[in-house]
């Protein structure tokens, strides 16, 4: 027989301290760490009347991996790998930021055509991660078919990345100073056919889920985010862009060689989650035509810079380098001291800002809303702990 | 001794029933499966015998060989009988149903009432499975379970009072004569509107998706159900086929002409309609997302319920002229 | 660009109902995409970069490019590179051909000219349980001395089978292929 201690039966620590501030009458549950639909080990404690949502509190740190304190035990390149990890879905950005830092720091030039190779595969990446989202956020709704359709188009795109970076999903393959391996005919025929196959199976998202009546009462008029609370939060992103705001690194600072190419930068007023399912998927058709962009003037030359420092040791100082990821502004800041191990590196992950508004905006909802909103911000939680 | 035959009779028909339940529910749990493989480009099961036909089997048997947990927590009663007050109406559901034109288990005055009586029973047994968990989740999916089946089960009724005042009739079998062999002789082509309401209500009081919130895994994680294990979550699993079967079956009585068809009638054009039927509720889940607690309540309250008071009047007015 | 969502009449919407069964529907008659594991194989596994191995030399292949610099193991971020070195007196005129030494199968690399110590690569393991398959090691190597192998069906019962000793997988390969 096991015996708990009366407070072990009340939960944890954050469990008590929530029940604290509970109103007599109401249910607290705890959403997660296991839960389907928090995708990773999210936990939401709730306060619930009835089905309504009074209160709400996401507890983090269940895969906290000290990604920051390792920054500063590992050489420069030694930590390259580590960007990959942090947001699993798109990895690219995270090492695009981490290398856009550090090559800012060793005043390193970046080839030409090495930064076209950044932009289409960075933009491939985040096609699929977009399209898992959309998988994953049709899941949360109840529609077990989309992200299998999601996932074959994914597949195909990460066939691709596989050519080039050998992996999958946690690709390391930005150097400093420009990326580990050439692109070869096969990616770039096999992008250019990934681009119009896309391009095919967009409509039918669209007639599958996207015009669908169950699915836009799901998401119309539901967790509205205004400017000024997407503001305080700090909210970025596909995110920022359903409330609104025309904001997007590549276009309000082109990093990299992003200012060549034509491309809108979708935003919706409505700041409901449909705002944001829209802006998302008006973002897979952008990235697709600067992919085709890109490959279509894409340079000939070195895809690494003529002359390397054999050992990376930075002057002292500090560069911070951001990039538009998938789920908005990574910011990476690196200070560097003289040594081979930077002094400190802080990880500005999108994905913290955007959960921080849950509990304001999951108030007085329904609990399947809940749900809805919670995808409809596409969280990554390994990128929320890091 | 008039009354043994019709024992002998019935106990054969429950026999026979069981059966039909029990191979039905593998054939279901496979079909759905293999139209789910096949809408999403998957070829579904195909390793355990041809097709795969075997794995419900195998799923079978590996529901009974695990082990039953119970909640330290949860009522022992309650907990253990809620499957089973789940499971066993089904069997009288079947009862009354006429397959054929004499394969019929009980041949019953008020087979339809009797069906509607049971049906309902299911409801209880969901509630007792989410209340007796102690499960906050399960008890979120059996207050949900509650409201969903009570407020769909006035619109079906009004469906299906329709039919019966249009022959005067609560007899399935009687239902089925009135019918011709051709499907435009079907009560569906005079009653549409009654047969679409009485689908989705049939859908919704399955708990079939696009209305499966009282088992809303992303929400509930599973529901009602959310912390059976082993063959007592078999057995709400085979009860939800089983009522998937007889809503099907009673549409196909009262809409669909029964065991009529063109050319030969009998139990294999009852099979067939049935199954299509069956298709088209698999087809749905696959397709659509899952609606919101107070959407479901609205489609019910706001439209259902007056439609289908509105057809029943159009329908009293068309006797009495 | 600033845009609205689009709004749906009731009317639309339930046609929408009608086209997503289309779309179902019409992905039910159409072939399967999956590729059925054991009986067929995704056909891409070629770019698959899987844990590293030596290189042989052109000339020699049971000696490997390595010339025991050492840069991958210092480079590797999770320390999984272990070079076991042994050093051997040699004879002031330093021998200009290797003695390809059954037993001991030593990988003579060419010393300095001015050194008496001549360093030998006992073995070179690579603890693959640690690996994070980064691509630092290669990306380091300077006489390109490491490449990615394609082996994706890698199982094993235990910790101590994915340590892994190159240069005699190295060498095994070798000979696999030549009396194969
Ligand atoms: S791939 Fe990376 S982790 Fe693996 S051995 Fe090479 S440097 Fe180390
Ligand atoms: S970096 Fe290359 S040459 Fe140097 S020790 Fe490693 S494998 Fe050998």
């Amino acid at each position: 027989m096991l015996h708990y201690a009366q407070e072990q039966l009340q939960g944890d620590y954050y469990t008590r301290a929530f029940q604290a501030g509970a109103q007599e009458d109401t249910l607290i549950l705890n959403m997660g760490p296991q839960h389907p639909s928090t995708h990773g080990v999210l936990r939401i404690i709730l306060e619930l009347h009835g089905e309504y949502i009074l209160r709400a509190e996401p507890v983090l740190g269940y895969v906290h991996r000290m990604q920051e304190k390792m920054g500063e035990v590992k050489t420069y390149p030694q930590y390259l790998p580590n960007m990959g990890r942090v947001d699993y879905l798109h990895a690219l950005a995270w090492n695009w930021a981490y290398v856009l830092a550090v090559e800012e720091l060793l005043q390193l030039e970046v080839p030409e055509r090495a930064e076209y190779i950044r932009v289409i595969t960075c933009e491939l990446n985040r096609i699929t991660s977009h399209l898992l989202w959309w998988g994953a956020y049709l899941l949360d709704l109840g529609a077990f078919t989309p992200i299998m359709y999601g996932f074959a188009d994914r597949e195909r795109a990460m066939d691709l990345l596989q050519i080039i970076t050998g992996s999958r999903l946690t690709y390391c393959y930005y150097s400093f100073g420009g990326v580990t391996a050439d692109l070869t005919p096969q990616f770039i025929d096999g992008t250019k056919e990934f681009c119009k196959y896309l391009r095919t199976r967009l409509p039918m998202y669209k007639d599958l889920v996207t015009d669908n009546m169950i699915l836009r009462h799901r998401v119309d008029d539901i967790g509205i985010i205004p400017v000024d609370m997407a503001r305080r939060y700090g909210v970025t992103g596909p995110n920022l862009r359903g409330s609104g705001v025309e904001h997007d690194l590549r276009r309000n600072t082109p990093y990299s060689i992003y200012d060549r190419f034509d491309f809108e930068i979708p935003a919706y007023e409505e700041c409901d989650a449909l705002a944001r399912y829209l802006v998302r998927m008006d973002e897979m058709e952008e990235s697709l035509s600067i992919i085709e962009q890109a490959i279509d003037s894409l340079p000939e030359g070195p895809v690494t810079p003529p002359k390397m420092p054999k050992v990376i040791k930075p002057p002292k100082g500090e560069a911070y380098g951001a990039v538009e990821g998938a789920r908005g502004v990574i910011g990476i800041h690196v200070i560097s001291d003289g040594t081979a191990t930077p002094y400190r590196i802080k990880l500005r992950s999108p994905s913290f800002s955007n959960l921080s508004l849950f509990a304001e905006v999951s108030e007085g909802i329904l609990l399947a809303d809940a749900v809805s909103i919670l995808g409809s911000l596409d969280l990554v939680i390994p990128e929320i702990d890091r | 001794m008039n009354i043994a035959p019709e024992l002998i009779h019935i106990a054969v028909a429950l026999a026979a029933i069981a059966a039909f339940i029990g191979l039905n529910g593998l054939v279901l749990v496979w079909l759905e499966r293999k139209v789910a493989g096949h809408i999403q480009r998957r070829p579904g099961p195909y390793e355990v015998g041809p097709w795969g036909l075997l794995q419900p089997v195998a799923d079978a048997v590996k529901l009974v060989g695990k082990q039953l947990v119970r909640p330290k927590v949860a009522d022992p009663w309650l907990y253990w009988s809620a499957p089973l007050l789940s499971f066993t109406p089904v069997f009288l559901l079947f009862l009354t149903i006429p397959f054929g034109p004499r394969l019929i288990g009980m041949e019953f005055n008020l087979g339809l009432l009797l069906i509607l009586a049971f049906s309902g029973l299911n409801v209880l047994a969901l509630c007792l499975a989410g209340w007796s968990s102690a499960n906050k989740y399960s008890l979120l999916g059996a207050a949900r379970a509650v409201a969903q089946s009570i407020a769909y089960e006035i619109p079906l009724l009004l469906a299906v009072l329709a039919i019966a005042f249009q022959f005067g009739t609560l007899n399935l079998s009687t239902i089925v004569h009135h019918q011709g062999p051709m499907p435009w002789q079907w009560n569906v082509m005079t009653q549409p509107l009654a047969f679409i309401i009485y689908f989705i209500c049939a859908v919704a009081e399955t708990n079939r998706a696009p209305f499966d919130l009282p088992e809303a895994e992303s929400e509930l994680t599973a529901g009602f159900h959310t912390e059976y294990s082993g063959m007592a979550f078999g057995l709400f699993f085979l009860a939800e086929y089983a009522y998937i079967i007889v809503i099907s079956c009673v549409a196909t009585v009262l809409f669909l002409g029964g065991w009529h068809g063109p050319g030969a009638p009998g139990f294999w054009w009852f099979l067939l309609k049935v199954y299509a039927l069956i298709m088209v509720i698999i087809w749905l889940r696959w397709t659509y997302p899952r609606v919101r607690f107070d959407q479901l309540l609205n489609i019910n309250w706001k439209w259902l319920l007056p439609l289908a008071l509105v057809n029943l009047l159009l329908t009293l007015i068309f006797v009495k002229m | 660009m600033i845009k609205k969502t689009p709004k749906q009449s009731t009317l639309q919407g339930i046609k929408s109902l009608f086209v997503g069964l289309r779309v179902t529907g019409h992905n039910f008659v159409m072939p399967q995409i999956t590729t059925h594991y054991p009986r067929q194989e995704v056909d891409n596994l070629v770019t698959y970069r899987g844990h590293i191995e030596l290189v042989p030399k052109e000339d020699d292949p049971m000696t490997s490019k390595c010339i025991l610099c050492g840069q991958c193991a210092k480079a590797c971020p999770s320390n999984c590179i272990e070079l076991v070195i042994r050093k051997e007196e040699v004879e002031p005129p330093p021998a200009a051909e290797a003695q390809p030494d059954a037993d001991k199968e030593e990988a003579p690399p060419k010393p300095a000219p001015k050194k008496k110590v001549k360093r030998i690569l006992e073995a070179f393991i690579l603890d693959y349980n640690l690996c994070s398959l980064c691509g630092q090691c290669v990306q380091t190597c300077p006489v390109d001395s490491l490449e990615f192998s394609t082996n994706s069906y890698l199982a094993g019962f235990t910790r101590e089978e994915f340590v892994f000793e190159l240069l005699e997988r190295m060498r095994k390969k070798y000979k696999a292929s030549s009396s194969g």
